[in-house]
C-alpha cells in the first residue's frame, strides 16, 4: 500500500511557473536593501533622541502646524485630483475628439518635469501678479504664498497617478451593462452610480493613495509656490531641510520619523478601504 | 395562443458608416408569440432587434409597439426586456440585486415595496430553477446559471416584449439543449412575446412559432418553421435552413429534368430553361445507373446516430452528400447512381 498523499507545504501550490522560493528570497533582498534599511537608519537615527525626545519635537507649535499643512493638505488636493482626474481618464477613453493623443501625452508631463520647473511656472502664474493670480487677486483670492498655492502644486503633481490608475479600467468597461441598465428603465444617473462607477472605486482609490503619498513628499514645486511662511504655508519636509541646515540632524529624523508613522498609518488605512471595496465591488 | 399585432416594424433602414444593415424591412411581431429571427453574420438581424429595444436607430421607417410609436422613444421608456449573448451582469451586486435591478431603479413613487420587491426575486428564482442562489455573485456561477440569471433580470420588469440576442451563443452544446427546451417552457408558461436573434437553423426551428430568415438586410420569408422548411421562398432561404445539394436543371411546362431524366419535382408555373434544382441529402437515393440523375464515384462516408453519410464526388468535380439509413457500408472508390426524389427548382 502507498502511503496517502500528505499536502506538505501550504504556501507552495504546483503552479506552471515555479520560483516561490527564488522570487521571494529577491523581492525580500531588494525591498529590504532599497526601502527598509535606509528607513530603519532614519529611525534609529531619530531615536537617539529617545521617545520623549521625538514627542517634544512632535507638539512643536512650528512643527505641528508644518505637519498639519502636509497631511491636511495633502488629502485635500488628492481628494481633488481623484476627481479630476477621473474625469480627464472618463473623456480620454470615453469620447474620441481630435488631439485626444496630445492630450492623453500631457497628462504624463507632471510625471517628467524636473519638480523645480513646475514649482517656478506655477509660482510665476500665481503670483499676485501673475496671469491667473492677477485675476484671482480680483476676486479676493491670495492663491501664492498661501495654503492655496501648495494645494495647487499638490493637486498638479497629482493628476497624473488619477488619472492612470482608472483609465485602464474605464478602458475595460463592458458597454452592454450600461445597455442593460437602461433596458431596465434605469436613467443614467442610475447607471452610472449604481453600474459604472462602484467596480472603479478599488482604482480611484490607489489614484487617491499615489496622489496623497506624492504630496506629503513633495517639495521642490511647493517650495517656490508657497511663500513658507512659518504657521501658515511652511511644509514638513521644508521643515526637515531647516532643521538639517541648522546641523540639527536629530530634529530633522524626529520630523521625518513621524511623517514616516502618519503615511503608513494612512497608506495602511487606505490599502484596507481598498481590499474592502475590491470583495464589496470588484472581482468577488 | 397568438393573437394580436404586438409590435410591427414598418420599412426600416439603416446604414452604419456606408454600409447598408437594413433595407426597407417590414415585419409584423404577434402578441404572445416567440419569433425567431434567422440569419446569418452580417444579415442585420442583431442590429434590427437593438433597433426594437432603442439600442440603435433607424435612418427611416418606424417602430410601433400596439398603437404607439415608438420609433424615438428612448430605451429607458420602452419596457422591453433584452438578453445580451454575454450575460452583461452586474458583476458588484448579487444575483438577487441583479435581478431586482430593474424594479429598484424605478421611481419612488412607482417603486414596489420592499416585501414584494423580495417576493418578486424569489418567485423568479424558482423560476429558473435558482432558489438557493440569491446570496451568490454572477462569477461563482456557470455560464447557463448566468444567462437564467440574465432572463430573470430581464423578466422581472414585466417587459412588454423580450428581446434576445443569441442567447445561447456561448455557451456549450449540451447546456445550449437543455436551456432551449427550458426557454420554450418559460415561453408556454408566461405567454411573454418574445423575439430571439439566433444564426442556428436548429435552434430557430425548435424553439420557435415563427421564423423570419433575414439576409443581407432583407427579410427573405416569415413563416411556421413547417412552412419555411417545407416552401420556402428563395433559394437563400433554402440554402440558410440546412445543408443542399445543387444540381443544374432544365424546367419545361411545369417539369423538371435533369441529365434528360424526368424527376419527381415540380416547377412553379412560367419557370422555363435552365434552373437550379436543390435537395437535402436525405432527398437522394442510391439507384442503378439507367434511373439515375447524377453519377459519381464514392469518396468517403461516416455513420453518426443511425444515419450513414456519404461524400460522392460527381465527375464534373463537385461533391455531393447524400443521408441513407445505415446498412451496408461503401467502399470508397465504388462507382454509384443518384436518384433525386424531392426538391425545390429556382431560377438560376
Amino acid at each position: 500500500m502507498e502511503p496517502p498523499l500528505r499536502p506538505r507545504r501550504r504556501f507552495r501550490q504546483p503552479s506552471v511557473l515555479p520560483g516561490f522560493g527564488l522570487t521571494l528570497g529577491y523581492t525580500l533582498t531588494c525591498l529590504g536593501l532599497i526601502v527598509l534599511l535606509p528607513l530603519a537608519a532614519l529611525v534609529v537615527r531619530a531615536s537617539g533622541l529617545g521617545l520623549s525626545g521625538i514627542w517634544e519635537v512632535a507638539t512643536d507649535p512650528r512643527v505641528a502646524s508644518a505637519l498639519r499643512v502636509s497631511f491636511g493638505v495633502s488629502a485635500l488636493a488628492a481628494l481633488t485630483a481623484s476627481i479630476f482626474g477621473f474625469l480627464i481618464a472618463w473623456v480620454l477613453t470615453r469620447y474620441e475628439f481630435p488631439g485626444r493623443r496630445i492630450v492623453d501625452a500631457v497628462v504624463d508631463l507632471p510625471f517628467a518635469l524636473p519638480t523645480a520647473v513646475a514649482g517656478i511656472a506655477l509660482a510665476s502664474l500665481y503670483a499676485p501678479n501673475g496671469l491667473v493670480g492677477a485675476q484671482l487677486a480680483k476676486l479676493g483670492i491670495e492663491a501664492a504664498y498661501t495654503p492655496v498655492g501648495i494645494y495647487i502644486a499638490m493637486v498638479f503633481i497629482g493628476l497624473p497617478f488619477a488619472v492612470r490608475t482608472v483609465q485602464p479600467l474605464i478602458v475595460e468597461i463592458d458597454r452592454e451593462i450600461e445597455e442593460a441598465s437602461a433596458t431596465l428603465g434605469a436613467g443614467r444617473l442610475h447607471t452610472l452610480t449604481r453600474v459604472v462607477l462602484p467596480p472603479l472605486i478599488p482604482a480611484v482609490l490607489t489614484g487617491f493613495a499615489l496622489a496623497f503619498a506624492r504630496g506629503v513628499g513633495e517639495y521642490g514645486s511647493i517650495i517656490f509656490i508657497a511663500g513658507n511662511l512659518p504657521y501658515v504655508s511652511e511644509i514638513a519636509p521644508l521643515l526637515i531641510v531647516i532643521k538639517l541646515s541648522e546641523f540639527d540632524y536629530g530634529g530633522a529624523c524626529a520630523i521625518a520619523t513621524i511623517m514616516l508613522g502618519i503615511s503608513f498609518v494612512t497608506l495602511l488605512a487606505i490599502n484596507l478601504i481598498q481590499a474592502w471595496s475590491r470583495r464589496r465591488f470588484g472581482y468577488v | 395562443m397568438t393573437g394580436s399585432t404586438a409590435i410591427r416594424v414598418e420599412n426600416l433602414s439603416k446604414t452604419f458608416d456606408t454600409a447598408a444593415v437594413l433595407h426597407d424591412l417590414s415585419l409584423d411581431v404577434r402578441a404572445g408569440e416567440l419569433l425567431a429571427l434567422l440569419g446569418p453574420s452580417g444579415s442585420g438581424k442583431t442590429t434590427l432587434l437593438r433597433i426594437i429595444a432603442g439600442l440603435d436607430f433607424p435612418d427611416r421607417g418606424r417602430i410601433v409597439f400596439g398603437a404607439e410609436d415608438a420609433t424615438r422613444l428612448p430605451v429607458q421608456q420602452r419596457a422591453v426586456g433584452f438578453v445580451f449573448q454575454h450575460y452583461a451582469l452586474f458583476k458588484h451586486m448579487s444575483v438577487a440585486d441583479n435581478i431586482a435591478y430593474g424594479l429598484n431603479a424605478r421611481k419612488r413613487s412607482e417603486r414596489p415595496a420592499k416585501a414584494e420587491i423580495k417576493r418578486r426575486v424569489g418567485d423568479l428564482l424558482d423560476l429558473i430553477k435558482l432558489s438557493g442562489f440569491a446570496d451568490r455573485y454572477p462569477s461563482q456561477l456557470s455560464g447557463g446559471q448566468r444567462q437564467r440569471i440574465a432572463l430573470a433580470r430581464a423578466l422581472a420588469v414585466e417587459p412588454r416584449v423580450l428581446l434576445l440576442d443569441e442567447p445561447f451563443g456561448a455557451l456549450d452544446a449540451q447546456v445550449r439543449k437543455d436551456l432551449r427546451r427550458w426557454l420554450r417552457e418559460i415561453h408556454d408558461r408566461t405567454g411573454q412575446t418574445t423575439i430571439f436573434v439566433t444564426h442556428d437553423q436548429d435552434e430557430a426551428l425548435e424553439l420557435s412559432d415563427r421564423v423570419a430568415v433575414l439576409a443581407k438586410g432583407r427579410l427573405e420569408q416569415i413563416g411556421s418553421p413547417d412552412e419555411v422548411q417545407e416552401a420556402p421562398v428563395s433559394a437563400t432561404v433554402l440554402k440558410f435552413l440546412g445543408d443542399t445539394i445543387e444540381v443544374e436543371a432544365i424546367a419545361q411546362g411545369g417539369e423538371v429534368r435533369v441529365d434528360g431524366r424526368l424527376t419527381p419535382v415540380t416547377a412553379p408555373a412560367g419557370l422555363v430553361g435552365p434552373v437550379k434544382l436543390y435537395a437535402r441529402p436525405w432527398q437522394l437515393q442510391f439507384a442503378e445507373s439507367h434511373e439515375a440523375h447524377l453519377h459519381g464515384t464514392v469518396r468517403s462516408s461516416y455513420r453518426s446516430q443511425g444515419r450513414q453519410r456519404i461524400e460522392v464526388d460527381r465527375p464534373e468535380g463537385k461533391t455531393v452528400v447524400v443521408e441513407a439509413s445505415d446498412t451496408a457500408r461503401l467502399p470508397a472508390g465504388r462507382p454509384v447512381g443518384l436518384r433525386i426524389l424531392a426538391g425545390h427548382v429556382f431560377a438560376g
